[in-house]
């Protein structure tokens, strides 16, 4: 398990420096959602099922959503 | 090795994940950008606030008809409900920040901060 | 250029020194810290009360499918922290969503500009034909995790989420589709009238804000937990109808 947990981990943090150095904004919003989903992953190991939910639900999907929708209303809209 | 993993994986994996973050707050100049590392930061803090709460080998907080009694060992249910109301409002700050975004890029045609004028860094 | 990212560096290193340090603290007398991972001592906190379902008194054993007129008969802890013991607080959690939605809402609108709305103009038959049947599906599994909130993991955060990310599909694959503003202001202020109304019939027949004064039941039933369901029901709806408010003026900005 603590083998799991920290290989989980360790993706985690790789996904979230991409998404600092990405040079295309989606792709950075995109390893943004991983974070989350993975986040939601070691709640449901930290035997936390209602927070695991939320992430999965909001962290994951809503906000993933409402990044991509704020990025098609400003850079990418207008190039294409 | 192992209890080492066991002991420091959660807490240092989220402290460095605030740390990203605060370093792509103050670095990065694309603002959505800037709101990702605070989602990250919000992420982090939220993984660090449930682990200060977990018990080894305790159940998670919920009676079922596998774990009957109360007297069994639970992990802290305090954390956690804090938490779930934590992502929440942090998803509807994130959207507050992007539309603040978007009518930033309305008037200026540009996401990047050091182009905006009157604002230096 | 360079410049700013060594300094960046350097006042992360420095509150990361900040932040192990806080690890590292050997407490004294009586003194309390933070403790090691995985060794949280629950019976000098808080929570061992709310375990034991029993604030004002001594400890008292629970049993599932038997135990009945408990203090809080919520089978899931966290639900009943909450939405019963907490409750306050989650009104002032939800009074800062509603801000943040009035706030999104007000700062698209400031001006009128050109709106184009995100969304496909000519959905193919594939993606019609699912979103008819996935949005009745992801509005009953909305329902379902709310109402369970208080025996399963989930509640009202959560299923009011999986209700805002089907008005999410439908609004991405459906371009005719609307929402009336006036719906969601409706079914928004009448869950914050019920979340405040049950507070205040319980202030004036128990004596304090939000106290449950219906009957608690067996613990593990689907009717029980008195008022802990209805609040969470209310919960739900406000939360789905602000996030899908948010989404909604995002779509149309």
């Amino acid at each position: 398990m603590p083998l799991i947990s920290s290989f989980l981990i360790l993706i985690m943090l790789i996904a979230a420096l991409a998404a600092l150095f990405f040079d295309n904004l989606l792709n950075s919003i995109i390893a943004a959602g991983l974070v989350s989903l993975i986040a939601s992953v070691l709640f449901y190991f930290l035997k936390a099922p209602d927070v695991a939910m939320t992430e999965a639900a909001i962290g994951a999907g809503l906000t993933t959503a409402i990044f991509v929708l704020a990025l098609y209303k400003t850079e990418r809209g207008k190039s294409e | 090795m192992l209890n080492f993993l066991e002991e420091w994986s959660f807490f240092g994996g989220s402290i460095l994940l605030i740390l990203i973050g605060l370093y792509g707050v103050i670095t990065r100049k694309n603002m959505i950008k800037i709101l990702i590392s605070l989602a990250l930061m919000d992420t982090g803090v939220n993984l660090m606030l449930v682990a200060l709460g977990y018990v080894k080998a305790a159940n998670a907080p919920i009676l079922n008809s596998v774990v009957q009694t109360n007297t069994a060992a639970f992990v802290d249910p305090i954390p956690q409900a804090l938490v779930l109301t934590s992502i929440v409002i942090g998803t509807a700050v994130l959207g507050l920040g992007l539309a603040l975004v978007i009518k930033i890029y309305d008037k200026f045609s540009t996401l990047d901060i050091s182009k905006i004028r009157g604002l230096k860094w | 250029m360079k410049f700013r990212n060594f300094l960046a560096l350097i006042i992360v290193a420095v509150f990361a020194f900040i932040i192990f340090q806080a690890f590292t603290i050997v407490p004294a007398a009586g003194e309390i810290t933070i403790n090691k991972f995985g060794q949280a001592d629950l019976s000098n906190r808080t929570a061992s009360r709310y375990i034991n379902k029993n604030v004002n008194s001594d400890s008292k054993k629970v049993i599932y499918k038997e135990s009945s007129n408990l203090e809080s008969g919520s089978a899931n802890i966290v639900t009943s922290v909450v939405a019963n013991y907490r409750s306050f607080d989650t009104l002032g959690e939800i009074t800062v969503l509603f801000l943040a939605a009035a706030g999104i809402a007000i700062v698209l609108n400031l001006e009128k500009s050109e709106k184009s709305r995100f969304a496909a103009k000519e959905a193919s038959l594939i993606l019609n034909t699912g979103i008819k049947i996935i949005f009745p599906l992801l509005l009953l599994a909305g329902a379902y995790i709310f109402i369970h909130g208080h025996l399963s993991p989930g509640g009202g955060f959560q299923g009011g989420a999986v209700i805002a990310t089907a008005f999410l599909l439908k609004m991405l694959a459906d371009y005719k589709f609307e929402i009336k503003e006036k719906s969601i202001t409706l079914v928004e202020s009448a869950a914050g009238i019920v979340f405040v109304g049950l507070g205040l019939y319980g202030l004036i027949t128990r004596g304090s804000f939000l106290e449950n004064f219906l009957a608690t039941g067996t613990v593990g039933e689907l009717f029980s937990g008195g008022t802990i369901a209805v609040i969470y029901t209310a919960i739900a709806f406000k939360v789905g109808a602000e996030l899908t408010n948010i989404v909604k003026s995002l779509i149309e900005a």
